[in-house]
């Protein structure tokens, strides 16, 4: 199944997932990991949340009593997808590197 | 002095950024928005620049939940515009960040529009078939409606534009 590129957005979002993580904790973590240069809006994250949820490749976590902050986490899908997805970009920024190395740049 | 007042102020449909932006300048001057109603907002006395203002079209009640989540209050709604307002202390706070979901939004928007726009045409050609006086109006509705429908298209082929060169 070929899967075009991921946002930065979905890319970060998945990568947060890795533990589970309600979205808050995926908001901050995200803004962390990037150096504070991806910034997820609340709308954004929850329309991102909801496909996910419906690709499959996150589930939501059952609600703990006394809990009100719902949690998610990635499956077995979502791991798979963020595995190729790490290839491709490894191949974008070796491609880039070896072509900008010949210039001298 | 006075706790609270009440503004009269109407904005169209696609200006809803520039009514983002005064409801934030209300905030920075010490106005923050406690209460919506049709063209009418409700202001409580707060700290200059304690609150940060957010709106967005989503009738979702789990949506709205999602943002109360994240440290917001929910203010209040009208026609399924949702107001929103955070403490600045907290962050910076956003509803839509990223291109595709700003135009997801204006999908939104678009479709809503066109359900009541159709809604009016409908009842403006039969209201004046049956020489009611409201067909005129209804169909006055209607061309408006339509003229907002294009304001938003305008807006969203703008974004799409951008889309093609970056996310």
């Amino acid at each position: 199944m070929e899967i075009p590129a991921l946002t930065e957005s979905t890319y970060y979002i998945l990568l947060s997932l890795y533990h589970p993580q309600h979205g808050y904790g995926i908001m901050q973590q995200t803004e962390e990991l990037s150096g504070g240069r991806v910034h997820l809006a609340a709308g954004t994250l929850y329309g991102a949340l909801t496909s996910l949820c419906e690709k499959g490749w996150i589930r939501p976590l059952p609600m703990e009593s006394g809990s009100r902050k719902k949690e998610y986490q990635l499956t077995a899908d979502g791991l798979q997808v963020l595995k190729r997805e790490l290839a491709r970009l490894q191949q974008l920024v070796a491609n880039g590197e070896s072509i900008l190395r010949e210039e001298g740049l | 002095m006075n706790k609270t007042k009440k503004v009269f102020k109407i904005f169209f449909v696609w200006d809803f950024e520039k009514e983002e932006r005064w409801l934030n300048q209300m905030a920075m001057e010490g106005w923050v928005l406690e209460e919506v109603s049709f063209f009418g907002y409700t202001f409580r006395r707060c700290e200059p620049g304690e609150y940060i203002l957010r709106l967005e079209m989503n009738p979702s009640e789990d949506y709205r939940r999602f943002v109360e989540e994240l440290g917001a209050e929910y203010i209040g709604s009208i026609v399924n515009w949702c107001y929103f307002r955070r403490k600045a202390e907290l962050g910076s706070f956003d509803l839509l960040s990223d291109i595709d979901s700003r135009i997801t939004h204006l999908d939104r928007i678009g479709r809503m529009l066109a359900l009541i726009c159709l809604a009016n045409l409908i009842m403006g050609v039969t209201n004046s078939l049956d020489q009611a006086r409201f067909g005129l109006l209804n169909l006055l509705c209607a061309a408006l409606l339509s003229y907002a429908l294009g304001r938003i298209h305008g807006s969203k082929a703008a974004l799409e534009q951008e889309r093609t060169l970056h996310e």
